[in-house]
């Protein structure tokens, strides 16, 4: 029964880090049409700004809570960059944004590897992360991971229903031409989104580092499960992402607890690929009596 | 307020308007009428950035705004409400309206209070969801939301196609009303009736070039309908 439990709270930990990185994939693609692979790569930007910043502050308490922020501008900065240089050109155009930025993930791998080198590091998690949750079998590195995802998604959750920049992001996302007819300028409403995304990647990068080592592919192992909760989550809607992420960590635990990883990975896509046949749009689809 | 000249606009390579000039003083009602296909439409999304001008220029109050986007152009006054009652349908009718009026401050603010006196229908939908409302509803929504931009000039395309007779005489008095006190209205109708009646001038445009135009008023009416072959 405790295997059982501390699995299924694996489960939920995994589907928080999930979160974190599919958000802002569901936000750019469903925004910009744009498919961006070096999503992961931002993550890993965000937990090697973790291990440079525990470098420089040996205190491991203090310099996970100074990476927080800097991880999320890490991955936020990069984001606006890869934006501003390629993306802009590429809206709507799934396919091409695709390879380009598949070659822009193994760009920043290298990069990664030249300056950290190829061998994965460390970072230490505090003092009051280690062990578990009182007398549970919860690690209190997963439970801190689970919290900081919640409190992540809920603020953007609250910025995107109640500030001025949310309601130009949502007006953008549901339909471009009348966004900017009403004097919205999408440019930097896109703009704007794929710092966010790409920061809580960064963010997601840093939580990860908590849970163990990080190296240059970091991303890539994430990449192909944040697609898969975008695609069963539904484009555009924050609802979807975050109740598909939290189910498909949950079940591929649940898979893992009965048989093995492996085997655990082919069955949640074989119920995924079932779940596309009977609902192809995703949990969550925009619906209303205009198609506008 | 508005001058588009000798514009030549299409979709990709296919050129759908083929040098046509329009021009609509300050308060006027100017009418662009003609056949499904004839290139209205693709007029009035030009007129606003939203499709790129192959040749030709616009002029918004005098300044050149031909590569400007949508945005900066309804910044400088011009408000547009498209084809088929659009809004955001996931934001309720009240973030509709926000949504412009952050944009202009407390001038927005203040303005949306007067869209709504001119809609009261409205007010009492502030909390649902745009999608879920009526043709007629959202189309007075899409008017107010232009509104709010405080403009100099109104490109409406085809305001009442589609919608509940009831509702039409309350979107045309507010035209109307609006062109009274000083705002320039482009207007796009496949409908002769209502436009004719309320335009200074009027254009008809034939296969994206203009074939005849004349002044507004009930009397011109049989030119239109031979111009239109009707």
């Amino acid at each position: 029964m405790d295997a059982l439990f501390s699995q299924l709270f694996a489960g939920v930990s995994l589907g928080s880090v999930l979160l974190l990185v599919a958000l802002g994939l569901a936000l750019t693609f469903g925004q910009m049409g744009v498919i961006n692979m070096a999503h992961g790569e931002f993550m890993m930007a965000g937990a090697y700004t973790a291990f440079v910043v525990q470098h420089v502050v040996s205190n491991a308490g203090l310099s996970l809570l100074i990476a927080l922020p800097l991880g999320f501008l890490a991955g936020g900065l990069l984001g606006l960059l890869l934006e501003a240089t390629l993306l802009r050109r590429m809206h709507s155009r799934p396919l091409d944004t695709l390879l380009v930025t598949f070659g822009v993930a193994l760009v920043l791998q290298q990069l990664a590897r030249d300056i950290f080198g190829a061998p994965n590091v460390d970072v230490r998690a505090p003092a009051w992360l280690q062990g578990a949750v009182l007398d549970t079998t919860i690690p209190k590195t997963r439970l801190f991971i689970l919290v900081l995802a919640v409190v992540a998604v809920s603020l953007l959750a609250l910025a995107l229903k109640l500030t001025p920049l949310g309601r130009r992001i949502r007006a953008t996302v549901q339909n471009r031409d009348l966004a900017e007819a009403s004097g919205i300028s999408t440019t930097s409403a896109d703009r704007i989104t794929f710092f966010l995304g790409s920061g809580l990647a960064g963010i997601a990068g840093v939580a990860l580092s908590l849970l163990g080592s990080i190296g240059p592919t970091l991303g890539t192992n994430y990449i192909v499960d944040a697609f898969l909760v975008v695609v069963v989550g539904g484009i555009g809607q924050l609802k979807g992402a975050v109740i598909a992420a939290f189910s498909l960590g949950v079940v591929q635990a649940t898979f893992e607890y009965s048989t093995t990883a492996s085997l655990a990975k082919v069955l949640l896509l074989v119920a995924i690929i079932a779940f596309l046949q009977v609902r192809p749009q995703g949990l969550v689809a925009l619906r209303t009596r205009s198609l506008a | 307020m508005l001058e588009i000249s000798d514009l030549r606009v299409g979709y990709g390579r296919t050129t759908v308007v083929h040098g046509v000039d329009v021009k609509v003083g300050t308060g006027e009602i100017v009418a662009v009428m003609g056949h499904n296909g004839a290139g209205k439409t693709t007029l009035l999304r030009a007129a606003v950035g939203l499709l790129p001008v192959e040749t030709g220029t616009i002029r918004l109050g005098g300044e050149d705004v031909t590569r400007a986007k949508p945005h900066r152009r309804v910044r400088l006054g011009l408000a547009y409400v498209p084809q088929g009652q659009q809004s955001f349908g996931q934001l309720t009718t009240r973030e509709n309206l926000q949504l412009v009026a952050d944009t202009f401050g407390a001038a927005g603010t203040a303005r949306m209070n007067e869209a709504l006196d001119l809609f009261p229908a409205l007010k009492s939908l502030l909390t649902r969801r745009a999608g879920l409302l009526s043709g007629g509803q959202r189309q007075q929504l899409a008017i107010a939301r232009a509104l709010i931009v405080g403009p100099k000039i109104m490109l409406l395309d085809e305001p009442t196609e589609g919608i509940q007779p009831s509702v039409v005489g309350e979107i045309e008095d507010a035209i109307v009303q609006l062109a009274g006190s000083g705002m320039s209205v482009l207007l796009v109708e496949q409908h002769i009736g209502f436009a004719l009646d309320a335009c200074a001038r009027y254009y008809v445009l034939e296969s994206g070039r203009v074939s005849t135009q004349g002044a507004g008023g009930a009397a011109n009416e049989s030119d239109v309908r031979s111009a239109m072959a009707l």
